[in-house]
């Protein structure tokens, strides 16, 4: 058993002519809470859709626990124990905060598309929809439209919705972009707290969040990985702070 | 006047519920995959062929239970083999795709069972009228039809919102990716929706095929109502489907029967129109006249001032 959660060799990615990943490597070990930085347009989305499994890779290939996953469609992918958030809040606005959750874990925990089966009757999912509305603290407001709920706590539904299946890989993307402070800080104690003992990829801009929640972190600039290190060294490289956190503190 | 306001009203609850049959497909296949499906009042062309030709052979009952699932699972193959393929080029691509499709299954209808109306008649158990009211007969065939969608509204109601299926198609009308990013098997979903709304679209044709008439022009000549039912009601909402259904199906029925006309108008109010001059023609137009109108009309209307549709939750 390797201890590299997920790894990425090479990995390449052109729209037409414009090559948007140059040859991404990557290695995030087991357990391990990785975040990417970069400026605007570095390709830090379309990174991620390419681990998930929503774009074809153009060359490389990535690996999921030793397992093969490039060109997997993304249901596969979660299959096999990656589960993302996307960038644009994407919850189920209609459906309860509770429903959201289910809906969520209704593959994970083995229950296929019968449409025989009323959801009511499902104690198992029921109940572990419960102790995830409990962690994120939605316990309360579990029969209100998802849609209606307040941002901060659209995006903790999320990062449950995320989690729900026990995925071991996570992938969160911009998960406390337009938070204020004190709701960042709640989202990253959250976030601390869902992903113990699992393996996290973080896309984010707040540097202070990165840097409070990444064991490692990645600079990605123009769709190439300058620097791959801990906060503090990536905090005093000279590329780094040239390329992204110059700009970024000007 | 109340005899025909109670028939009007009957008449239109049938043909409302026989348009819900076909919008609710065509509804659901758009908000989730984005398809406007040109060529869905077609898959109710062939359910009335279907049911046809199966009747001929062995009788009208066997094929209400045949030919709908004949249709759906043409339906899922169009959608997989077709649809899928045609999905990465974009929804422009899908459209012109599904046109063509509407025009392939025309013709085909058009080779295979000629272009004259075909005979498919009433079953036998269900040709006498059911109730007399004010000596107006009501036939029990239509009785009948309003059983069926209404039971059929029921069994789709029921298994949106209580079953697990269900679940996520309601998810996925909102998030497909999302959806696929749990782990479901998006592309699945979207063959058995897809197919599931041909399958009731087919059976909208095995029995309204009786009701109106199996020709080959019958997709083009409900197609279109069809649409300005799910614009009318919003893209994507069941409810507004559902409202818009009905109300269509009413503004057609009653406006048939109303013979006044624009002068007749002026004159209850006490004007007496000029009748003659340039525009005499368009003072006599009755209103039963207007009926094939009224619905665009309605449409554009509701565009001009309501662009997401009556529930609509979506720009279209």
């Amino acid at each position: 058993m390797s201890t590299t959660a997920l790894k990425l060799a090479d990995v390449h990615k052109s729209f037409g002519s414009s090559k948007i990943i140059n040859g991404v490597n990557l290695a995030v070990a087991k357990g391990e809470r990785h975040a990417i930085i970069g400026p605007n347009g570095a390709g830090k989305s379309t990174l991620f859709n390419l681990i998930s499994g929503f774009y074809p890779l153009s060359a490389g290939y990535i690996e999921l626990n030793g397992h093969m996953i490039s060109n997997l469609p993304p249901h596969r992918i979660n299959r096999l124990g990656l589960s993302r958030s996307f960038q644009v809040t994407n919850i189920f606005p209609k459906m309860s905060v509770f429903e959201n959750v289910r809906c969520a874990l209704l593959w994970p925990m083995g229950y296929g598309y019968s449409f025989w089966h009323l959801c009511d009757r499902l104690k198992k999912i029921n109940a572990k929809a419960e102790e995830i509305l409990e962690r994120i603290n939605l316990a309360d407001r579990r029969h209100i439209p998802a849609g209606l709920l307040a941002y901060a706590d659209q995006r903790a539904l999320e990062i449950g919705i995320t989690i729900a299946g026990n995925a071991e890989v996570i992938l969160l993307d911009e998960p406390t972009a337009g938070m204020s402070l004190s709701e960042t800080e709640r989202a990253v104690e959250l976030i601390r707290d869902v992903t113990t003992g699992k393996t996290l990829l973080v896309v984010e801009h707040d540097m202070q969040v990165v840097f409070n929640l990444a064991d490692r972190i990645s600079v990605l600039v123009y769709g190439e990985i300058v620097a791959t290190d801990h906060p503090d060294k990536i905090r005093q490289n000279p590329q780094v702070q040239e390329a992204y956190l110059g700009k970024e503190s000007a | 006047m109340l005899e025909y306001i109670i028939f009007s009203l009957l008449n239109s609850l049938v043909l409302g519920m026989l348009l819900f049959m076909l919008s609710s497909g065509l509804t659901l296949i758009f908000s989730m995959m984005g398809v406007l499906n040109f060529a869905h009042a077609s898959f109710y062309m062939l359910g009335a062929y279907f049911g046809y030709q199966i009747s001929t052979a062995i009788g009208f009952w066997p094929a209400l239970i045949i030919a709908p699932p004949l249709v759906g699972l043409f339906g899922a193959l169009v959608e997989r083999y077709g649809l899928r393929n045609v999905h990465k080029y974009g929804h422009v691509a899908e459209l012109l795709f599904t046109v063509g499709l509407a025009f392939i299954i025309e013709e085909g209808v058009n080779l295979i069972w000629g272009r004259n109306a075909v005979t498919y008649p009433i079953p036998k158990l269900l040709d006498f009228p059911i109730f007399t009211l004010f000596n107006t007969e009501f036939s029990a065939y239509r009785m009948f039809m309003l059983f069926i969608s209404v039971a059929i509204f029921i069994a789709l109601y029921w298994i949106l919102t209580r079953t697990r299926i269900g679940l996520i198609i309601q998810a996925a009308l909102t998030h497909p990716q999302m959806v696929n990013a749990l782990g479901h098997n998006v592309p699945a979903v979207f063959m058995l929706v897809f197919g599931g709304g041909s399958a009731l679209a087919g059976l909208a044709g095995v029995i309204g095929g009786i009701f109106l008439v199996t020709e080959p022009a019958m997709a083009a000549t409900l197609g279109p109502i069809v649409f300005v039912v799910i614009v009318v009601g919003g893209m994507g909402s069941l409810t507004g489907a559902f409202v818009a259904s009905l109300l269509l199906a009413a503004i057609q029925t009653f406006a048939v029967g109303i013979e006044y006309s624009l002068s007749d108008l002026l004159a209850l109010v006490g004007i007496r129109a000029e009748v003659g001059g340039i525009l005499k023609d368009l003072w006599r137009i009755q209103l039963s006249h207007t009926g094939p109108i009224l619905p665009y009309l309605f449409m554009v209307l509701i565009l001009m001032f309501r662009p997401k549709g009556l529930m609509g939750k979506r720009e279209t």
